[in-house]
């Protein structure tokens, strides 16, 4: 049901039955490495490339999530994923090993969240029993694209972020309780014309906070509804800039009730400049941390505002500005604590 | 009304993009340079102890012992790049590794790991000079551009400074 200009409301609060999160070497070395269900300690996953290696990181969360969900493919009408990589080939692939009908999504680094509150619309509306959603990022694959080769020698800005290489997925159905999708806010392609790839968390803060200020008039609620705000990838540099921003526009969120994926995931002594990003980088932080903080009791209600930047290698050596999107998607403890 | 709404846009972006360099930390040029200058140097003295290597202990001059010097160099530049040390190190050294031989060694193998994947042609061969490209063809084009500056002199002056 439609709230105000773009906020989906959830009355029959679609529940993430079950998730799945795997994440790489250098992700096993971050601050985050007990939430991982499987972490490999080869860049590569035995695979052939690193596009490949991704393709597995995918399909490894979605088994997991399955099979913590005791659910087969067949029991699963529809897969909503995607990923960074050139028409989306390491989600492709793992979809075809996946069998399950999919709708392969677009959102760069917001995939996560874009695919969550999709799937949540789907079970809401009895489209479907039981949807598989997520996103995948490889640090060598997508930086390939995006970057320079990974073993270029050139020296990165303070600003610059991390890709990760880590995937999360998650089952979404109608379960009677666990966390589950409440309301969700979809973004605008906010532009406020920085040109600058090795500082996406600028880039992409005014997006977030765009998103954010429409998730609260259109639901007529303020910050203190959430025991916390969970941006995707802003990092070290756009996570203050976007509470500015807020703070600007009368939303008076404080300092503790904000985080990072891109600032949780890793530690101060791995250098990472600002932070960690990629599509995956939310995808196991929320399905991983968050959710298990919220079984644990810890957290009620969250609100997950997952970025990203929808520019290409092509269109930034064109001179163009970064285009940036942000959707949200609010996850509330239903039925109480799990057993 | 368009126009309005687009000065207005552009008069936000442009305060929003002031806000935002402000937010940005400092790259510290004089502590980089500093680094650079270390870093480069001790390259260039670790070459130069090479190039002594070379004519003292085996059958090199002044004049040739340049080439295996640049060759050791670059085997040694290769090596650090696959065993993935070499960006570690230039993400402290800067320029200090960019600018040497090494740093053009480190280039043109960085990109040829990058792409073995995609096979030896379509993948190493054609994409091994995606960075080392552009300092090839603005060096020759600098070269000429000199060489051209330097012919003209010597017509006009008849070769005398």
């Amino acid at each position: 049901m439609i709230q105000g200009s773009r906020t989906w409301v959830f009355p029959g609060k679609p529940v993430i039955e079950a998730a799945g999160v795997v994440g790489g070497p250098f992700e096993a070395k971050g601050y985050l490495a007990r939430d991982f269900d499987q972490l490999f300690d080869d860049i590569w996953l035995g695979e052939s490339s690193f596009e490949n290696a991704q393709k597995k990181l995918m399909e490894e969360a979605s088994w997991t999530a399955m099979a913590k969900a005791t659910k087969n493919p067949e029991d699963i009408q529809f897969v909503l994923a995607g990923d960074l990589i050139n028409q989306m080939t390491a989600t492709n692939f793992a979809c075809r090993s996946l069998g399950i009908p999919y709708l392969g999504l677009f959102g760069a680094c917001s995939t996560s969240m874009e695919g969550l509150a999709l799937s949540a619309l789907l079970i809401e509306h009895q489209e479907a029993d039981y949807v598989l959603t997520g996103s995948a990022s490889h640090n060598a694959a997508v930086e390939k694209q995006f970057r320079y080769p990974t073993e270029y020698g050139a020296q990165k800005p303070p600003t610059a972020q991390w890709t990760a290489t880590a995937a999360g997925a998650a089952v979404i159905g109608r379960g009677e309780n666990g966390p589950a999708v409440s309301a969700a806010t979809i973004g605008k392609v906010i532009d406020r014309g920085l040109t600058d790839p090795y500082n996406m968390g600028a880039a992409m803060a005014p997006a977030a906070a765009d998103t954010i200020e429409a998730h609260f008039t259109d639901l007529n609620r303020d910050p203190s509804y959430y025991d916390y705000i969970i941006t995707g990838d802003l990092g070290r540099i756009g996570l203050p800039i976007m509470k500015e921003l807020l703070r600007q526009r009368g939303i008076n969120v404080t300092d503790e009730q904000c985080l990072d994926c891109g600032v949780m995931l890793y530690k101060e002594e791995q250098n990472v400049q600002a932070g960690a990003s990629g599509s995956g980088c939310s995808a196991s932080v929320v399905y991983g941390t968050i959710l298990n903080r919220m079984k644990r009791g810890e957290i009620t209600r969250v609100l997950v505002v997952a970025t990203g930047a929808l520019l290409s290698p092509l269109s930034s050596r064109q001179n163009e500005s970064i285009p940036c999107i942000a959707h949200a998607a609010a996850i509330e403890q239903k039925g109480g604590k799990l057993p | 009304m368009l126009l309005m709404s687009d000065k207005t846009n552009y008069k936000q972006n442009q305060a929003y993009q002031t806000f935002a360099k402000q937010s940005e930390p400092s790259i510290p040029v004089l502590f980089n340079c500093i680094k650079a200058f270390l870093i480069g140097g001790l390259l260039c003295t670790f070459g130069q102890g090479i190039r002594s290597l070379f004519i003292h202990f085996f059958d090199f001059n002044e004049q040739t012992a340049s080439d295996p010097t640049i060759a050791v160099l670059i085997l040694l530049s290769v090596l650090l790049t696959g065993f993935g040390v070499y960006d570690k190190i230039a993400q402290f050294a800067g320029a200090g590794t960019a600018v040497p031989v090494t740093g053009f060694a480190n280039s043109m193998a960085s990109a040829a790991i990058e792409y073995r994947t995609e096979g030896l042609v379509l993948g190493v061969g054609s994409n091994m000079f995606k960075l080392a490209g552009s300092v090839i063809v603005f060096g020759t084009v600098a070269a000429f551009l000199i060489a051209l500056i330097k012919t003209i002199w010597m017509q006009v002056t008849g070769g005398s400074l």
